[in-house]
């Protein structure tokens, strides 16, 4: 009888534990639902053609929007991308084709504490080397900011899909008689393009939402600038001080703004998604 | 050949950057920390007065503030991302549901900081605030508690993706032994599994306590940016990367801007230290498997 009771004693703390799994793991989506429905519920109701399209004004006038933020954001992004590019997928592809050297694995713990470092710690050294020696904040400064924020993942991307390509493929080429470098510029990178650019979209889709490392170095402006060397405004700066101010008006404009960055932001994360799914059903199929 | 030992060259270089970029960070913080070192010596780390006026400046308030929130989120977040990391990586690692878990998971990463800072002003503040209306403490909104929840939602992605991974990497072998000598499940998950995968969560749980000292934008908004020692867990208060983002381009003097460059460096060596660790226990997993 003891037995019996025992087993059904197991049998009820399996069940318990299922439960105990299961709720939580379900109720995880509900702050990302709610999230979504807050931002998509205030932000719809401010979103037109002259907000995307024009200036913002003067508190107490009514309407104004976006668009210098916008651009500033696609400013510092390709300024980042520019940047972080060249440099993360020449050292990711060090770091796959040699794997073992000392020197890449130290790059390798380098990458992982440059991408846990906090991002308001870049944007204080980024002021420190580039706002102060520049006298004055810019574009630039914000650029190099989010290209170091970029960098160690387009490491790692890099890195793993450089490996995924099958050394039979470098031997021939290798074998035929090419240079490293073609070998390298002329089969590899062509083979582990996706995953490269996947790490690079997700890179600029992350740095596309960070606001901390742009307050000491792109700084914000409220008019259109196309000189790199001038501070300017992006769309996460304009939610920041727009959702921290004391005017409805400038509130309502800051959910606007939210949904614009979040509708972006989600968008190139799930067409990576979609991406990899796909190329996936290729090579399964 | 000269093109060829240029292309090396080139991937050397860039990798070099790479490994330097964290030095130069480190060494630039440390060479503008010097006035503020200079000034205050080890007192900065425990000292909690912070006040530009009289130029006397202690991290302490700030430090207390910044391991308050984090560890209430550690705690708050840690029933989810465990449910999560059990749930995807062994009840249902395949499936609709398993994919629909995963993918609001890692887009719940993706929501930029700044867009958590708002929503919790506009929605948590409010509530944090009729809580504590009821609760009968100061009805401040704004403060260490609501920052932890709003962090603790910010971090589960993190803890509960790396968790699932290293429960997948379980093998097969092992729980098929334990169900074989008549475990439940839970027996199963709690003997072999977490047993087998306790230093890769170990190590999950470290990086997501990383990412929480750290956070900056969504903490600022709700903490109320008050530079004192937090009397309660509902008081509004500081921490480390708050306080740089609400003070340091109004930093009047050259020690005002010295000493939060001292924070940053702070919280640079609290960050680091910790995600060590971790990797070190990712490694270690690694090198068991190998």
């Amino acid at each position: 009888m003891r037995k019996a009771s025992n087993v059904r004693a197991r049998l009820i703390k399996d069940r318990l534990f299922s439960v105990a799994v299961f709720v939580p793991g379900v109720l995880v989506v509900v702050p990302f639902l709610l999230v979504l429905y807050r931002v998509v519920k205030n932000g719809v109701q401010v979103i037109n053609w002259s907000f995307l399209l024009s200036l913002p004004k003067p508190v107490g006038e009514a309407g104004g929007g976006i668009l210098n933020a916008v651009l500033g954001t696609v400013m510092v992004i390709l300024i980042a991308g520019i940047i972080s590019v060249p440099i993360g997928v020449s050292a990711g592809v060090y770091l796959a084709e040699n794997r073992r050297s000392r020197l890449a694995g130290i790059t390798r713990l380098c990458a992982n504490l440059l991408q846990s470092v906090p991002s308001i710690v870049i944007g204080i050294v980024m002021y420190a080397w580039l706002v102060v020696p520049l006298r004055g904040f810019s574009g630039f400064a914000g650029g190099i900011a989010l290209a170091i924020m970029m960098v160690p993942v387009i490491v790692k991307q890099t890195e793993e899909s450089v490996l995924l390509v099958p050394g039979t493929l470098k031997e021939a080429s290798l074998g035929l008689g090419a240079h490293y470098s073609t070998t390298v510029l002329g089969i590899v990178l062509p083979t582990s393009m996706s995953g490269i650019l996947s790490g690079i979209t997700l890179a600029g889709a992350r740095v596309a939402g960070e606001t901390a490392p742009l307050l000491f170095t792109a700084f914000g402006n409220p008019f259109y600038n196309f000189n790199i060397f001038k501070p300017v405004s992006a769309v996460p700066l304009v939610i920041y001080t727009y959702a921290t101010s004391p005017y409805p008006q400038w509130t309502r404009m800051a959910w606007g703004a939210s949904l614009v960055l979040i509708v972006v932001v989600l968008a190139l994360n799930v067409v990576v998604r979609l991406v990899k799914l796909s190329r996936r059903s290729l090579f399964e199929g | 050949m000269f093109g060829e030992r240029a292309f090396r060259a080139l991937l050397v270089a860039s990798t070099l950057v790479v490994a330097l970029l964290v030095v130069g960070l480190f060494v630039t913080l440390s060479i503008g920390s010097v006035p503020s070192m200079g000034r205050f010596g080890l007192r900065f780390l425990v000292s909690t007065t912070w006040d530009p006026v009289r130029e006397i400046f202690g991290a302490g308030a700030f430090i207390v503030g910044t391991l308050l929130t984090a560890f209430i989120a550690l705690l708050v977040s840690l029933p989810f991302s465990m449910g999560v990391g059990i749930l995807l990586g062994e009840y249902y690692n395949r499936g609709v549901l398993a994919q629909a878990i995963s993918v609001s998971i890692d887009l719940l990463a993706s929501i930029p900081s700044v867009v958590y800072g708002f929503w919790g002003v506009a929605v948590l503040v409010p509530l944090v605030r009729s809580i504590e209306m009821r609760a009968g403490v100061t009805p401040y909104g704004v403060g260490i508690f609501t920052s932890a929840l709003v962090l603790a939602i910010m971090i589960v992605p993190y803890s509960a993706s790396i968790g699932s991974e290293v429960i997948k990497l379980v093998p097969k072998e092992m729980k098929a032994a334990a169900y074989a000598l008549g475990s439940t499940r839970y027996e199963t998950v709690r003997n072999v599994v977490l047993a087998y995968a306790r230093s890769g969560i170990l190590a999950g749980v470290m990086l997501s306590l990383g990412r929480a000292l750290g956070e900056t934008m969504a903490v600022t908004m709700v903490i109320g940016n008050v530079s004192r020692l937090p009397a309660t867990v509902f008081s509004p208060g500081n921490t480390l990367a708050s306080v740089i983002a609400s003070e340091f381009n109004e930093a009047s003097g050259r020690l005002h801007q010295s000493s939060m460059i001292e924070l940053a460096l702070v919280l640079f060596l609290i960050t680091t230290a910790i995600n060590v660790g971790a990797y070190r226990a990712i490694g270690r997993l690694r090198d068991a498997r190998a």
